[in-house]
Parts: structure tokens; C-alpha cells; sequence
């Protein structure tokens, strides 16, 4: 029994970690602009296809295709928000939300053109395959990794945001983005920055998926609705609050999917909404 | 007072181009007798979309949840005419009642929420019936949608192959709900919701509470929604799970934008023109097909932002 408990919380960490990486970026950038972005996923599953393309057809090693991930994730948000998203700050609720909508449709259709509609495999190195025993269990080694990867990413992302220059700049702009703009600081720099290291990180977590929940065209829109629960509940532009409603999430689920698999994701949703109900800024949401 | 009667009396006078319109709506009977069951899901479509846009055209609230009435309305009807009667009339009136409960109950949670909470709860809830729906298979069939449905005929009318009965029945409650819903947006409280719509928090410091009036306008626009869904039901004989979706809420949002939300008649056009293409290119593999339906959201928000509708008016006016 406690062997199971112990199981379930690791496993829900691990995913909890993952979706951690999958949505801090929306979180920030969300916080900072307002901005609806429900292609967020897409950008996870541009980093999930890179790594697969590179581990697969062109031999790069895992490791090495990892900081790739990062770099078509953080290239392909970039390109988009200096052509199109800039153009839809100001716009409605209505118009962000369809907009981007239309982007994850697109995205997936050229997912499954490219690719197919086939779940992607990837290849781990030797050291990531097999378990790790400690206190007497045995834990999965590639799950093990991904908790330390993010608490790293993690620990990084604080340490940029509360000790640099443009992280000062980055929490003035998701305080009062108008403050921020009258004291001088280039807010529309600040974000094209924070979008692109959030579509990277979120590329990140989509190379890293691939190997824990696999990878098909379907990824968009699938876990979207795990990283706007995470976001939502975890509140705007807070990391801290991004990390634990990630915990909670993974652990969550996996405990429902373990414990009662006939209830499916029936659980996480009413948990969501009636989170959102209680606090609709989020749990750790400062508005 | 009476020049506010006058106002309202100008506003309901039908134009030409209306009248024409539901005339147009009888010519598939003569012309297109082999595209009926067609129509008749058009119709059911327009009248999904047009209880959309009263709660997102003019109330200005952003719903990609609003399949779940619709999948209420779908299940009640399939339900009902599995267990207990047949009778189609019977069955819409009580599927339309149930929705209208879910709806009423669920718009005290709904309006008080706007931006990503809003757009978070109305998606929140309907994944959680989705959900609900697919983990009681024991009642509802799960994945493989409700089995034995059978719908005893219309009035003495059966509801034949050809879906001649199918379109009359869908037009005839299309067109009994448009009268309503044109009835309510050009009452004071249509009025009201267009009000809240432009400015929120305005509403209220004159006088009319917003949360009251976009709640009545939430349960209205989950009844027609209600009753689209036991259309579908009753003309189909089928209920899936699909009728819940993400990919249906998401669908009528594509429909009513691309016709122009807040016209009344942007929904029906979406719907006519969606349909139709998407039963052109019915050969086209579903992947891709969403694809054309992403660039064309695309398209629609960057240059046409308020639907074929709001870019022929404005077109029209130019001319003039």
C-alpha cells in the first residue's frame, strides 16, 4: 500500500514536472500581456517533432537534442509573434482566443502532414532506460531525470526572474504593464524575449514528453487543457504558483488514473473548475 | 413613451431581404431533394450557432463550452425516446426544459467570471460532461454514442430516408426560434445585453443589473442550444459522444464568426456556408480539412472581423 502511494507520487511528480515546463511560459507571458495564446501546445510539439526528427533521421544524440528543442520551439514563437500575434495585443478576448485557435488547428494538420498520424517513439540513452533502487523501490531513471531537469529549469527561471536586470523588468511589466512602460522599460522587448524563452521551454517539454506520454498530432490540443488548468490555477505570471498547481495536477491525475480509472479525467475538471470557482485568480494569482 | 414603443416597433419591421431569405430557406424541397438530410443538419447547425450568438454576439460572453447544452439536449431526447416515448414534439419540449435547467443553473456560476477565468470555466464544464458522459457508458453508451433510439413519426409524418421530414421539422423549429430569439434582441433586454457588451461595467451604474440580464440570455441561449441538440437526435436516431465535444464548441464558434457574430443572421449564413464546404470536401482527410478551417480563423480575425455578414454591410454602406 505504501509502496503504491510512494509510486503514484513519484510517477505524479514526474508528469507534474513536465506539464511545469509545458506551461510556465504561457503563464508569464499571459500575466505580462493579457494575451489568450491557445496555441501554446503547438509550440511543445514543434520541439517534440524536432528531437524525434533529430534522435531518428539525422543520429543527433538525446542529449545534444534537447538544447535543440529549446532552439525550434523559442525560433518558431519568435517568428510568429514579430509577424502575427503583435498584431492582436489590443485586440478582444474573442479574437486572441479564435486567432490562435486557428494557429493549433493549422499546426496540427501539418503535424499530421509531415509526420503522420503514427504516435512518435524516441530513442533514450542506455543510462535513462531501466530503474534506479532506492529505499528499498525501484524508480524509473528517465522520470527521475525529468523531475531534476525541471526543478533545475525551475530554480533557473526564479533566479532570472528575481536576481537580473530583465527579470525586474519582466515582474514590473506583469504588474502594471503601463507603470512599467511610463518608467521607460521597452515592455514589447521584455515580452518578445519572455514569449520566445516560454515557446523554448515549452519546446523543452515537448522533446521531453515524447519518451513519458508520446507524441502525435493530437498533442496541441490535448494537453493544452492541462496547461490552462495549471496556468489558471496556479495564477498569471507566478512560477512558484506555475511549479505547485504542476505538482498538484500530476499528482492528481496519476492518483485518479491509479485509483479510479472509471472516473477518467473526470476528477481533474472538477477540480479545476471548482478551483476556479473559489479563487478565479488562481490559487497563488495576485488579480 | 411612445417614442421608445415607435423605437422598438421600427426595430422589429421585417425587411425584404428577410422575407426572401426564408422563402429561399422552402427551395431545397423542389431544387435539392437528394441534399435534404443536408439541410436539415444546416438548420440544425444555424440554430446551435444562433443561441451562440446571443450569449456571444450580444451578451459578449466568450463560451468554448457551449456543446454541452447542446450534448444535453441530445442525450435527453435520445434517453427519453429510448426508455420512455418516442413522440418527437414531447421529446423537444422536455430536452429543451432540461438544457434550460443545466443552462440556468450553471449561468450563476458563468457570469460572474469574464476573460481567461470565463473562457477556463465554460471550457471546465463542458469537458467535465463530456467526461461525465463517457464514464457512465452504462447509460449513455460511452465511446460508442447511445444505441436505440427510435423516434416514433412527426405529427403521422415518418421520418423517411430522404430527410424530407428531417428538414421540414428542423426548418420549422429554426425558424419558430428565430422569431424568438429576434423577438428578445430587439426587447429591452436585448437591448441591455448589447449594452453590457460595449461596456460592462457601465450597465450597472445606470441602473440595469448586467448579471441578472446575462443570466436570462445564458438559460435562453442554452434551450435553443437544447433543443438543436434533440433536433439532431430525433432526425438522426443516433447520439454520439461527439455532440458533448471540444471539436463541437469549437466548430459553432467557427461558424457564427465567420458569418458575424451579433447580426442574427451571421450564424445561419456560417452554418449554410461551413456545411456546404464541408461537404464538398468531404474527400479531404479530417486532418487537413482543419487545417483550411485554421487559416480561414486566421483570416477572419486579421481581415474580416466581423464575418462575411459585417464585411458585406460595410462593403454596402461604402457603395452607398
Amino acid at each position: 500500500m505504501l509502496g503504491s502511494i510512494v509510486g503514484v507520487l513519484f510517477d505524479g511528480l514526474a508528469y507534474g514536472m513536465l506539464l511545469f515546463l509545458l506551461s510556465v511560459g504561457l503563464s508569464v507571458t499571459l500575466g505580462m500581456m493579457n494575451f489568450v495564446n491557445l496555441a501554446h501546445c503547438s509550440f511543445a510539439m514543434v520541439g517534440g517533432y524536432a528531437a524525434v526528427w533529430l534522435t531518428g533521421r539525422a543520429g543527433w544524440p538525446f542529449l545534444a537534442a534537447l538544447p535543440a528543442a529549446f532552439i525550434a520551439g523559442a525560433g518558431v514563437s519568435l517568428v510568429l509573434e514579430r509577424m502575427l500575434y503583435r498584431r492582436l495585443y489590443r485586440a478582444s478576448d474573442l479574437d486572441q482566443c479564435l486567432f490562435t485557435i486557428g494557429i493549433a488547428f493549422m499546426s496540427v494538420a501539418a503535424a499530421a502532414y509531415f509526420f503522420g498520424t503514427v504516435q512518435q517513439s524516441i530513442d533514450t540513452p542506455r543510462w535513462l532506460e531501466g530503474t534506479v533502487a532506492a529505499f528499498g523501490m525501484r524508480f524509473s531513471a528517465y522520470r527521475l531525470f525529468l523531475i531534476v531537469a525541471s526543478l533545475a529549469v525551475a530554480a533557473l527561471l526564479v533566479w532570472a526572474l528575481e536576481r537580473t536586470r530583465f527579470g525586474a523588468r519582466v515582474r514590473a511589466a506583469v504588474d502594471n504593464q503601463r507603470m512599467a512602460r511610463g518608467l521607460g522599460i521597452d515592455v514589447d522587448r521584455a515580452f518578445m524575449i519572455t514569449f520566445a524563452l516560454g515557446g523554448g521551454l515549452a519546446g523543452l517539454g515537448g522533446a521531453l514528453a515524447v519518451a513519458m506520454i508520446g507524441l502525435d498530432p493530437g498533442f496541441a490540443f490535448t494537453y493544452l487543457v492541462y496547461v490552462l488548468i495549471v496556468v489558471a490555477v496556479g495564477g498569471l505570471g507566478s512560477i512558484g504558483g506555475s511549479l505547485a498547481a504542476a505538482a498538484l495536477l500530476g499528482i492528481s491525475d496519476m492518483a485518479g488514473k491509479y485509483y479510479f480509472p472509471w472516473l477518467g479525467a473526470f476528477l481533474i475538471y472538477l477540480v479545476m473548475v471548482g478551483l476556479l470557482m473559489w479563487r478565479p485568480a488562481g490559487l497563488f494569482g495576485k488579480r | 413613451m411612445a417614442s421608445a414603443s415607435a423605437f422598438f416597433a421600427g426595430q422589429v419591421r421585417w425587411h425584404a431581404a428577410e422575407v426572401a431569405f426564408w422563402l429561399a430557406t422552402l427551395l431545397p424541397f423542389v431544387a435539392a431533394p437528394s441534399y435534404l438530410s443536408l439541410a436539415s443538419q444546416i438548420a440544425i447547425t444555424a440554430l446551435f450557432a444562433l443561441s451562440l450568438d446571443l450569449i456571444l454576439g450580444y451578451g459578449g460572453l466568450v463560451s468554448l463550452g457551449h456543446a454541452a447544452y447542446f450534448g444535453v439536449g441530445a442525450y435527453t431526447a435520445g434517453l427519453l425516446s429510448k426508455h420512455w416515448l418516442g413522440e418527437p414534439l414531447t421529446g423537444l419540449a422536455i430536452s429543451a426544459l432540461v438544457a434550460g435547467v443545466v443552462g440556468y443553473l450553471s449561468s450563476h456560476v458563468i457570469v460572474r467570471f469574464r476573460h481567461l477565468a470565463l473562457i477556463m470555466l465554460t471550457l471546465g464544464f463542458g469537458l467535465l460532461l463530456f467526461e461525465a458522459a463517457n464514464s457512465t457508458s452504462a447509460i449513455t453508451g460511452g465511446a460508442d454514442g447511445l444505441q436505440g433510439v427510435e423516434i416514433s413519426p412527426l405529427l403521422g409524418f415518418k421520418f423517411d430516408l430522404y430527410g424530407r421530414t428531417a428538414y421540414a421539422y428542423s426548418l420549422a423549429v429554426l425558424f419558430l426560434c428565430f422569431l424568438a430569439c429576434r423577438r428578445v434582441i430587439h426587447s429591452p433586454l436585448g437591448l441591455a445585453l448589447r449594452g453590457i457588451r460595449e461596456n460592462a461595467q457601465r450597465m450597472p451604474a445606470i441602473g440595469a443589473s448586467s448579471r441578472a440580464h446575462l443570466r436570462k440570455a445564458y438559460t435562453i441561449a442554452a434551450v435553443m442550444a437544447g433543443i438543436a441538440g434533440a433536433l439532431l437526435t430525433q432526425t438522426t436516431s443516433t447520439v454520439s459522444l461527439e455532440t458533448l465535444s471540444f471539436g463541437r464548441s469549437a466548430d459553432v464558434l467557427v461558424i457564427l464568426i465567420l458569418g458575424g457574430a451579433g447580426r442574427l443572421y451571421g450564424g445561419i449564413l456560417g452554418a449554410i456556408l461551413y456545411m456546404v464546404a464541408r461537404d464538398q470536401f468531404s474527400g479531404v482527410n479530417p486532418q487537413y480539412w482543419y487545417f483550411w478551417i485554421g487559416l480561414l480563423l486566421v483570416a477572419v480575425v486579421m481581415f474580416l472581423p466581423n464575418g462575411v455578414l459585417g464585411g458585406a454591410s460595410a462593403l454596402y454602406k461604402k457603395r452607398q
